[in-house]
């Protein structure tokens, strides 16, 4: 090394994040090439990385892309739209709550895709189908959340309100309110996964022409298991973005939380 | 608040009449009744709390001295009694409190200045009467931090300063403290401690104070009430009326010496029981 130069350490910590991922990948190549899986099953990791690619840089796996993911939105919008308000009525209410809170459990714990049926008379095969129903399983986890976070409330933030005067409607506004952010978005987050769970799952089964869902399903009926599992990976990818978006909202919006 | 809850069956027999307090009474208690899970915490308990004085409340663990603040600041129902202000019921007075634990007492949503400004706007203050009331606060603590901070963003001295700023905002007539310094660290106490006792030289406001410290309760005081075991009573009433500002040295003055025995003899008499 000449004199004056500066050894730069690398800080390997940082990459630690990518260990897994590369190790999964050499491994998986590593099984096909051996022929320990046939490829007929499983393709070699490039060849998918290389579909899942050019699909997602403007090939038609894009648009399923775009179309499972308004979907989702939509379903999770009007979820959040009625649940949020709805639960933290609710909460303010406690007895209001208790009283629907066997139903909201109830089918909270039941699978909403055993309600595809259900749904399906109602609806029928169609778009809606696909947002209401999902929009349905989002809407219990967000109702449950803020309710629940109002009611956990600190009760020491509301004894403060009140003992400075506050009225019923103020410390509903300046306290309950607020209070209930944090677990609602944690319900948000939820609310969205589950809204992606659905809307796959309905595209799959229920008739439909687009969505990753029907894309996944569309290959594999065919064995191309390279676009099946390109698509796979597009829903991975689809669902990863939207948790990493709400976090990042959640730490913009209850900027408090944790402190 | 004040409402009978739980009436007693023996209700129809004829009321005492009401007993004011000596004159420079701020708070009288009568009768005040508490039940806690079917036992007497308070039991017809009669009290006068001195106009423009600091009274601070010690006494075994478990006596209800929060309890009894609470009471009075409305925060706790009370069983039976009547507790007035000058005469006047709660919902006419105003009162500011101050929480042992600031971090559940302030609001992380808003910056530390609108948490002070808070009662104000409450108040239905103008914004310009807003302004100027927290220029005169913020003078009056010589505040040496940023208040458009968080209050998360705060140490726990300047937040717990801020939380007795907000009590304070809306000039009250009465200034309920429930250990304030208690999740301190001593050399925020000493700081806080010292700016409570200017506010109270500026401001003359009543003042109402729960402290497990004996030092610090009698060095506050001009009053220091000592209760008993449940079911609560007064064990004694000292005065202790050494000149303010009280400093360092006042901790060594023979009276504050002996104030600070005869408590602690009361208390440790109580304790026996």
């Amino acid at each position: 090394m000449p004199p004056g130069a500066v050894r730069r350490s690398i800080d390997w910590g940082k990459a630690l994040p990518l260990v897994g991922p590369v190790v999964l990948l050499v491994l998986w190549d590593l099984v096909v090439r051996f022929g320990l899986i046939k490829a007929i099953l499983l393709p070699l990791p490039g060849d998918t990385l290389a579909t899942l690619v050019s699909g997602l840089l403007g090939g038609n796996l894009l648009t399923h892309f775009w179309v499972t993911l308004e979907r989702t939105l939509l379903a999770f919008a009007i979820a959040a739209g009625v649940g949020m308000p709805l639960g933290i009525v609710l909460g303010s209410a406690e007895r209001a709550y208790r009283s629907v809170e066997f139903l909201v459990d109830f089918f909270r714990s039941t699978p909403a895709s055993a309600l595809i049926p259900l749904f399906l008379l109602i609806f029928g095969i169609s778009d809606v189908n696909k947002v209401a129903i999902a929009a349905f399983g989002a809407f219990l986890i967000v109702v449950f959340n803020s309710a629940y976070g109002v009611i956990n409330a600190r009760k020491q933030r509301v004894m403060a309100a009140r003992v400075m005067g506050a009225t019923r409607w103020q410390i509903f506004r300046d306290v309950l309110f607020w209070e209930s952010l944090q677990p609602s978005f944690v319900g948000l987050r939820s609310a969205v996964s589950m809204a992606l769970v659905i809307v796959v799952v309905a595209e799959m089964f229920i008739g439909s022409e687009n969505g990753l869902g029907h894309k996944i399903i569309d290959a594999q009926q065919v064995m191309n298991v390279k676009v099946m599992y390109a698509a796979i990976m597009a829903a991975g990818i689809l669902g990863y973005l939207l948790n990493v978006a709400f976090l990042f909202i959640e730490r913009r919006v209850v900027h408090w939380s944790g402190r | 608040m004040n409402a009978v809850l739980n009436a007693p069956v023996y209700a129809d027999v004829p009321r005492q009449p009401f007993r004011p307090g000596p004159s420079g009474t701020h708070i009288t208690i009568r009768g005040l009744t508490k039940y806690f899970a079917g036992w007497p915490l308070y039991e017809n308990f009669d009290l006068d709390i001195p106009k423009g004085k600091i009274t601070s409340v010690f006494g075994p663990n478990g006596c209800g001295k929060s309890t009894l603040i609470n009471m009075i600041a409305g925060l706790v129902p009370i069983d039976a009694g009547e507790i007035l202000f000058d005469g006047k019921s709660l919902k006419d007075t105003r009162i500011g409190y101050v929480f042992q634990n600031y971090r559940e007492a302030l609001f992380p949503w808003m910056r530390t200045i609108d948490n002070i400004a808070y009662p104000l706007k409450l108040a239905g203050f103008t914004k310009a009467e807003v302004d100027r009331r927290m220029q005169e606060l913020v003078a009056s603590f010589d505040v040496k931090f940023d208040l458009n901070r968080y209050p998360y963003e705060l140490s726990g001295g300047q937040q717990q300063t801020a939380s007795i700023m907000r009590a304070l905002a809306p000039r009250p007539e009465v200034l309920f403290l429930d250990e304030p310094f208690s999740a301190l660290d001593f050399e925020m106490t000493l700081f806080i401690r010292e700016k409570l006792q200017e506010v109270f030289i500026q401001t003359g406001t009543t003042m109402m104070l729960v402290s497990h410290d004996l030092e610090e309760a009698v060095y506050l005081a001009d009053h220091v009430l000592l209760l008993t075991k449940r079911p609560t009573s007064v064990a004694d009433l000292l005065v202790y009326d050494d000149p303010r500002p009280r400093t360092v040295q006042t901790l060594t003055e023979p009276s504050f010496v002996q104030t600070k025995k005869k408590s602690l003899e009361i208390f440790q008499r109580e304790v026996r029981k």
